[in-house]
């Protein structure tokens, strides 16, 4: 296995956790950072696409958990990283849904997070040398 | 405010998550592009196959 060395190589140098926390703050910034121009960009499309078509629909952005089922939607959320930070921050989204396309947006924008999560994962796994 | 329909919605729903699903569960470009499409399409083939079955429960 010659391919061997040079992945472990390129897994030791610097912070192997800096793809993931980039990703997961800035949808497709981990692949950037692992030079993977156009995987990063389809996946900043998508996620921020999917995400801002939430926040079009009047989707709910979760702030508080009063059950399990909040619960779960606010992790969803917190996946979008600075977008859900900035989005609060800016007073987007709906307090409460109210038509059908609203209740489209919400789930829209917490499978956006878990979409980041997933891609911010990826790149954690290009930097370890698990995926090429 | 956006009011798409419900089958723009599923459509778009089903694009980024199979561009997602693509290139982050397949290692070669070629292969992210084939598994990309297959989710597409096991997206919009089940929800329409459960749409009908509801349709005709619903009778």
């Amino acid at each position: 296995m010659t391919s061997e060395p040079k992945k472990n190589a390129a897994a030791e140098n610097g912070f192997v956790y800096l793809p993931l926390i980039a990703g997961w703050l800035v949808p497709g910034a981990g692949h950037f950072l692992m030079r993977k121009w156009g995987r990063g960009a389809l996946l900043a499309v998508s996620i921020v696409g999917m995400f801002v078509l939430g926040i079009a629909m009047q989707g709910k952005l979760y702030s508080s958990a009063h059950d399990v089922l909040d619960l779960l939607g606010l992790a969803g959320d917190l996946g979008n990283g600075l977008l859900f930070v900035l989005s609060r921050m800016m007073g987007l989204g709906a307090d409460q849904v109210q038509v059908t396309t609203a209740d489209y947006g919400t789930r829209f924008i917490v499978v956006s997070g878990l979409l980041n999560v997933i891609s911010a994962v990826d790149a954690h796994n290009l930097r370890t040398g698990r995926k090429s | 405010m956006l009011h798409p329909s419900h089958f723009a919605s599923l459509a778009l729903f089903a694009l980024f998550a199979s561009v997602v699903f693509g290139i982050t569960q397949r290692d070669t470009p070629r292969r992210m592009v084939r598994y990309g499409i297959y989710c597409f399409v096991l997206f919009i083939g089940s929800a329409i196959v459960l749409s009908w079955l509801m349709f005709l429960i619903a009778r």
